[in-house]
């Protein structure tokens, strides 16, 4: 279980406060207007932004100060998921051990890991070579190696169009369903949430409030969150 | 709107920069009137090329090489007095070479600071004058613009990436590997060419603190056969020597140099994971305080020592800061005539080439072209009659280098963006830069105003081969009184100086950022 407990972010004058739970293994969509704090709230939850107060717990450990890499988590981001100048190879590979240096095992493992997203023969390419829409199954292989309890996902495909998003999301679905994860993932699309998620968070007016049956939550709205569907 | 109408018309574009071309182009008509007086390189030619270059090379070495340390530091840190000394990494460039030369004699000079302390300690003292005090000024000029491109280049690696690296567990190691050493290998090949380049053609410095058979630039060289021996004909020979090494080496590092982005967003940082280490933390921290204080000491020496001298200052320095104040005014005024223009042009052009007329001012020396226009003066006019207006003409040639870097990026955005708007309401021409080009440009112009101002008040270099006692530039005044040994009377005029470049630096710099479009 994921607690967030009585945690508060403060960013200049922007604050966000968040106290809720969530189960392992679920799948939920953050959503809320622009510049509510998505981004910032799974930033804190990845260890990415200080957190003033509160306290941020994964299976009853104490996580709130440990460094990135100890969280049990695994985030893509919005861009630069992958880096420039190595190969998707080698991109997947710092998923398991982030110096370059792989045993015959381990590449093995990464292969899998490329033939899983469809990119079998695309190892030896630069990300550059690739369209977007591969670039994104590169770094879902990355979080498929690195099979944390957690896959956080800060609007990873917002460039891509409808079919091939609905795409992408199947896939971090079954991601998810085959390393048992649970995905947390950011969007401004109401349909995503709705096509992964079993829960919503709807972050707005400085708060972030506790997960909700997505179908329920989108179905009946509160104010403030049909006041953002529109 | 017809596919080639442009609203930026090339004419005036092409007029400033043919202007600035025959103006190069003058200087060496003057040097070829005399080529026939000289002779073969001597000994004496050869050291001094030898030594431009290894002066050169070292100060471009050490500056890059201590500026990964600092930069790294600076991207990384978060300490009390950041955004100050950040903001302090530009004063070296708007610092007066002279008044420079003042504040590091201080620190480093016989009886300076350092070799106080070494001397209380017993260790024998040791001496700013030959290779080593040229070094160790062109670092202190060079070493802030090093920091500057570097912390630019770590700024513009997205904050995903350190992301990324935090949560892949990656160490120090990884993260220089992946991360920082592709950024340094992008970006300090530019600030070597960059660094090698000026220091070329650096004149003051190796005035005040070289001279010798041993210690002589090329742009020494020169001045030293006009004033000592007015002897044209060797002039001429350090003159074409000076074009091959410093024209030859621009035109290598034309590709190499990066774009000087100047101004805001310097105090941005980026939280890192990877560096939260003791050994880290203390190495940023030695870094920083070398910088600051290498920085610092020499500006406050300039400062206590000169508010010293102030009461001692001659009524010849504030005559002659008049005259710098004045000719400043007019170079930019010269400036902005040919840079706006030709930015223009440049920036709708489509050929990369066209760019490189700009840098002709980094390449040809300004001690080359006084040399050629002297010789062109000659027969006609005395040519000390002439120097202030010599003065004028390069300083706004010199500072059109930096002036184009500046303004090109900005109206090349402007003129793209508003491009099809303004032709669909018929504005072009002078409109067009009247009503979009200049109020979208208001920044950068003034910072290139400021920047020409400031370089040209504290400039020392042709003034001094055709100036007289009745027509000198502040600069060239402070140079007598150091010359004379009247060091108090030196250091006041110094203080003036350094009001004088960076009060024009920055009403100029203040009128662009007052009402400047916020983006």
């Amino acid at each position: 279980m994921l607690s967030l407990n009585k945690i508060k972010i403060t960013q200049g004058a922007f604050e966000l406060r968040a106290h809720f739970d969530v189960d392992v293994g679920q799948n939920v969509a953050v959503v809320g207007p622009s510049g509510a704090g998505k981004s910032t709230l799974v930033g804190a939850i990845c260890g990415f932004i200080d957190i003033s107060t509160g306290q941020v717990m994964l299976h009853g450990r104490d996580i709130t100060q440990a460094q990135p890499d100890a969280r049990d988590m695994a985030m893509l981001f919005q861009d630069n998921n992958l880096f420039p100048h190595l190969t998707i190879m080698q991109n997947v590979g710092l998923g398991i051990r982030p110096t370059l240096r792989l045993t015959g095992e381990e590449a093995g493992r990464v292969n899998d890991a490329l033939a899983r997203v469809g990119l079998t023969d695309f190892g030896t390419r630069k990300p550059s070579e690739l369209s977007g829409g591969q670039q994104s199954r590169a770094a879902l292989a990355r979080a498929l190696v690195q099979s944390k309890s957690w896959m956080i996902l800060d609007e990873p495909f917002a460039a891509l169009g409808p079919a091939l998003r609905a795409e992408m999301l199947d896939l971090v679905a079954d991601v998810a369903a085959e390393t048992k994860a649970g995905v947390m993932m950011v969007t401004h699309a109401p349909e995503d949430a709705r096509r992964i998620s079993d829960s919503v968070i709807f972050v707005a007016d400085g708060v972030a409030h506790g997960p909700q049956a997505t179908a329920g939550l989108l179905d009946n709205p509160p104010p403030a969150l049909k006041a953002y569907l529109g | 709107m017809a596919r080639n109408a442009k609203p930026i018309s090339r004419v005036a574009g092409i007029s400033a920069a043919t202007f600035v071309v025959v103006a190069v182009l003058l200087a060496f008509v003057g040097i070829g009137l005399r080529v026939k007086t000289i002779s073969g390189l001597g000994p004496a030619e050869w050291q001094a090329i030898q030594f431009t270059i290894v002066q050169s090379a070292l100060s471009a070495l050490l500056s890059c090489a201590l500026a990964v340390h600092v930069a790294r530091a600076l991207a990384r840190r978060k300490f009390w007095g950041r955004t100050f000394l950040i903001t302090l990494l530009g004063a070296p460039f708007i610092l007066p070479v002279i008044v420079a030369m003042l504040g590091l004699l201080a620190i480093f000079g016989r009886s300076g600071v350092l070799n106080d302390m070494l001397e209380m300690i017993g260790i024998a003292k040791i001496s700013i004058y030959g290779l080593q005090g040229v070094v160790l000024a062109h670092v202190f000029f060079n070493l802030p613009l090093a920091i500057r491109l570097l912390v630019q280049g770590w700024q513009g690696v997205p904050a995903e990436r350190f992301r990324l690296s935090a949560q892949l567990g990656m160490g120090p190691r990884m993260v220089f590997r992946l991360i920082e050493l592709p950024l340094l290998m992008r970006i300090l090949p530019g600030a070597f060419a960059l660094i090698f380049v000026i220091c070329l053609t650096s004149f003051a410095v190796a005035l005040t603190l070289g001279g010798g058979p041993r210690a002589t630039t090329i742009e020494l060289a020169i001045y030293q056969a006009f004033r000592f021996d007015f002897n044209l004909g060797r002039a001429t020979l350090l003159s074409l020597a000076q074009l091959f090494v410093a024209g030859g080496a621009a035109v290598l590092a034309f590709w190499l140099v990066p774009a000087v982005t100047f101004g805001g967003g310097m105090d941005r940082m980026q939280k890192r994971w990877d560096a939260q280490g003791k050994g880290a933390r203390a190495l940023d921290s030695m870094c920083i305080a070398f910088a600051a204080s290498f920085l610092i000491l020499p500006l406050v020496a300039i400062l206590t020592s000169g508010l010293r001298g102030l009461l001692e200052v001659p009524l010849i320095v504030w005559t002659s800061a008049w005259t710098s104040l004045w000719v400043a005014l007019v170079s930019v005024l010269i400036l902005l005539v040919l840079a706006l223009p030709m930015a223009g042009w440049i920036a709708t052009s489509r050929r990369a080439s066209v760019e490189a007329i700009g840098l002709l001012g980094l390449s040809v020396s300004p001690l080359m072209i006084g040399t050629g226009w002297f010789i062109l003066i000659y027969p006609y006019a005395n040519p000390t009659d002439w120097a202030l207006v010599v003065t004028i003409s390069v300083n706004a040639m010199m500072a059109l280098p930096f002036a184009l870097r500046i303004l090109v990026p900005s109206i090349r955005q402007t003129a793209q963006t508003y491009d099809r708007l303004s032709g669909a309401l018929g504005i072009s021409g002078i409109a067009f830069w009247r009503c979009v080009l200049l109020p979208r440009s208001r920044l950068q112009i003034g910072f290139a105003a400021g920047l020409t101002a400031a370089l040209s008040v504290g400039d020392l270099g042709v003034i001094a081969l055709f100036g007289d006692p009745d027509r000198s530039t502040l600069p060239l005044q402070m140079y007598r009184l150091m010359g004379s040994y009247r060091t108090d009377a030196a250091a006041g005029a110094a203080l003036i100086l350094l009001a004088l470049a960076f009060g024009l630096f920055w009403i100029m710099d203040y009128w662009g950022r007052r009402n400047a479009i916020a983006e």
